[in-house]
């Protein structure tokens, strides 16, 4: 299981766009890919689930991946988060 | 059975076509028990594959439009209807509760709803919904075997007949199917009419039950000058129809060839012909139209395509691409005019539902710098690339103007001092509000320019909704009052030794044009297709001699027919 923290930098925090685009990464991969944050935990493959989270500018929140590629996951999913400019 | 439906004229030439009704099917469902659970998870499965289909078919049409940026809403539906937690439930609730899959959806769809219950006044959570209610209507749609329509979805060429078209809806593809428009509210200047005019495209509107009267699919013969619908065409008038779109084509090739040669009027006097724009798209219609400017670039619309705020990047790379394609044309920019008929399909501070009197274009600019900020800067940066002039909305005291100005001058000196290239701006406004209207020589005296927005200016002078068809006939351009209050806006402004302009509907008006030439008018601004008529008008007409024809309207017309009456008998050849 890979865990990693980061810290939302982007002013709409995860808006539909980028919510979209983590979703599509998460979605390649076998791992199960989970978004924490503040005491909820969602499935990170799930646009819905994501959303809910109604993460904002500044927000902490933890991915974790767990399975066989769980490595590959948890670099596309930060990938993503860089590419658009969602932290550093 | 030959019927005929009559609506108003909002856009001219007679087509016919098919009908194709952009109305919500009936997708009320009830709940039936289910004894081959299998069945129903398959016939679910199906409905999603299918709508999935279906989204992604209107996403590729959107982005060819569009480009990626504008689709991404759908971007958005597809994820949704590959959503597994979402899938789970459904099955779970099909599986437990042994009911029908759409019934299942709509539980599962409403539990979603209570959870967000605490966090509605999140923006994100609320356009979620909104894309989720979409998701769940296709899938709906085809689990009870009906058609959900949409404009990306036309494959044929048709006649589009809805309730209402907002600008958010009217353009999402390249609306080269679309025969002709038919709705049945808006007035001749709501959103759809214009988009009509620029676009050549026949519409019908306020026709008020033409969403009920018509049926999918039949014949429909449409005439956007008389602004008539007929149901159930003869055979002679179908004909007849069919002649007159292919004489139409013809008579806008001959228009187009007479382009490119300047605007001059019988006895020589130049005049500046000018397009309005919404959108990239409409580049090509303005350059052949043969446009010598942009006279009212929209800028709202590219808030309109996408999902979500445009950022300041995003809105220089559009504006440079349009300056420098329309080098060295000048160009007109108004800042953000949401309100009115105009709202953006997501959340902005300060943003008001179709509020004509409410906190709409440059108060809500005001109210809510940062994005009128940001805005600036792009336009700033992108006056590099081309021939700027930018312009503010709505403008009704000259304290308005002084903020919007020191805002412009504040964003301006912190881009020069980080060596920004900048060009030569001229900041005007534009004339539509009936108190800057009549204090015109005091508002000249601070800006480089006014442009009289007739839409609106006709609209606060006789108080009158435009998109309400009710009212629609107090929509009247020649009305003595209205003539009164642009000769006068023209006479302060030239008083001054600034040029005055006018990007409202009235600028290609054939009654009107004559007696703007007269009072002076510099520079005539309308909807591309108008730019053919409108030159060959000009060309027939003597600038010198309408200066008394004015004089003539101004003090002794009373009504807009009277008007009307009176340059038909000085121009009888010419304006009919």
């Amino acid at each position: 299981m890979e865990k990693r923290e980061f810290h939302v930098t982007a002013e709409t925090g995860i808006h539909a766009r980028p919510a979209t685009l983590l979703v599509q990464a998460a979605s390649k991969f076998n791992a199960e890919v989970s978004l924490q944050y503040q005491d909820k935990s969602v499935n990170l493959k799930s646009i819905m689930g994501v959303m809910s989270l109604g993460v904002g500018q500044n927000a902490d929140i933890t991915i974790t991946t767990d399975g066989d590629d769980e490595a590959d996951a948890m670099s596309a999913v930060a990938e993503t988060m860089k590419k658009e400019g969602l932290s550093d | 059975m030959r019927a005929m439906l009559k609506g108003i004229a909002a856009s001219d030439g007679v087509v016919c076509g098919p009908v194709y009704r952009l109305v919500d099917p009936d997708l009320s469902c009830s709940p039936r028990s289910i004894k081959n659970l299998d069945y129903e998870l398959k016939r679910f499965h199906q409905a999603l594959d299918a709508a999935t289909s279906e989204v992604e078919t209107i996403k590729t049409r959107v982005t060819k439009n569009l480009g990626a940026d504008g689709a991404q809403v759908f971007c958005h539906q597809i994820s949704m209807l590959k959503d597994p937690e979402l899938v789970k439930h459904v099955e779970q609730i099909i599986n437990e509760q042994r009911i029908n899959a759409e019934v299942a959806l709509s539980r599962a769809v409403a539990q979603l709803e209570t959870v967000d219950q605490p966090l509605q006044d999140n923006p994100y959570l609320e356009e979620r919904l909104t894309q989720l209610h979409q998701v769940t209507k296709r899938v709906t749609a085809h689990l009870l075997g009906v058609k959900l329509p949409d404009i990306a979805l036309i494959d044929h060429p048709v006649i589009l007949v809805a309730h209402e078209l907002v600008s958010s809806d009217a353009f999402p593809t390249d609306m080269s199917n679309i025969l002709g428009i038919i709705t049945d509210l808006g007035g001749r200047v709501a959103h759809v009419s214009l988009l009509a005019r620029a676009k050549g495209i026949p519409a019908v509107v306020g026709a008020q039950t033409a969403t009920t009267q018509l049926r999918d699919g039949e014949t429909v013969v449409m005439n956007g000058k008389l602004g008539n619908v007929t149901l159930g065409p003869s055979s002679a008038e179908l004909y007849h129809a069919k002649v007159t779109m292919v004489k139409q084509r013809t008579n806008s090739a001959k228009l187009a060839e007479q382009t490119n040669h300047g605007t001059l009027t019988k006895d020589g006097v130049d005049v500046l012909l000018a397009a309005n724009m919404e959108t990239a798209a409409d580049l090509p219609a303005i350059i052949q139209g043969g446009a010598e400017a942009v006279g009212l670039f929209r800028t709202e619309f590219l808030y309109m395509q996408t999902d979500s705020l445009p950022s300041e990047d995003e809105q220089f790379v559009a504006y440079r691409d349009i300056l420098q394609k329309l080098a060295p044309r000048p160009v007109v920019m108004r800042t953000l005019d949401i309100g009115g008929d105009k709202s953006l399909p997501y959340q902005v501070a300060g943003q008001t539902q179709n509020s004509f009197l409410g906190a709409r274009a440059i108060r809500q600019s005001l109210a809510h710098q940062q994005m009128f900020r940001s805005q600036l800067r792009a336009l700033l940066r992108a006056s590099a690339y081309g021939n700027l002039n930018i312009m503010f909305p709505m403008i009704a005291t000259l304290d308005e103007f002084r903020q919007a100005k020191a805002i412009y001058n504040d964003e301006r000196s912190q881009l020069t001092a980080a060596n920004i290239p900048l060009g030569q701006i001229h900041v005007g406004m534009m004339i539509e509000v009936p108190a800057a209207a009549i204090l015109a020589d005091r508002f000249a005296q601070e800006v480089d320019f006014m442009s009289i927005g007739t839409n609106d200016l006709i609209g606060y002078t006789l108080a009158a909704d435009r998109t309400d068809p009710d009212v629609a006939y107090l929509y009247q351009p020649y009305h003595p009052a209205v003539l009164r209050l642009i000769d006068s806006i023209i006479r302060a402004g030239h008083a001054a030794g600034i040029p005055v302009a006018m990007c409202g509907e009235m600028a290609g008006d054939p009654i009107a044009v004559p007696l703007l030439l007269g009072m002076g008018l510099d520079e005539f601004s309308m909807g591309a297709n108008e730019l053919g008529h409108t030159r060959e008008l000009i060309g027939q007409l003597k600038a010198h001699d309408l200066a008394s024809l004015v004089e003539t309207v101004l003090n002794s017309a009373s009504t807009s027919q009277e008007v009307i009456t009176m340059v038909q008998a000085v121009a009888p050849n010419v304006v009919n």
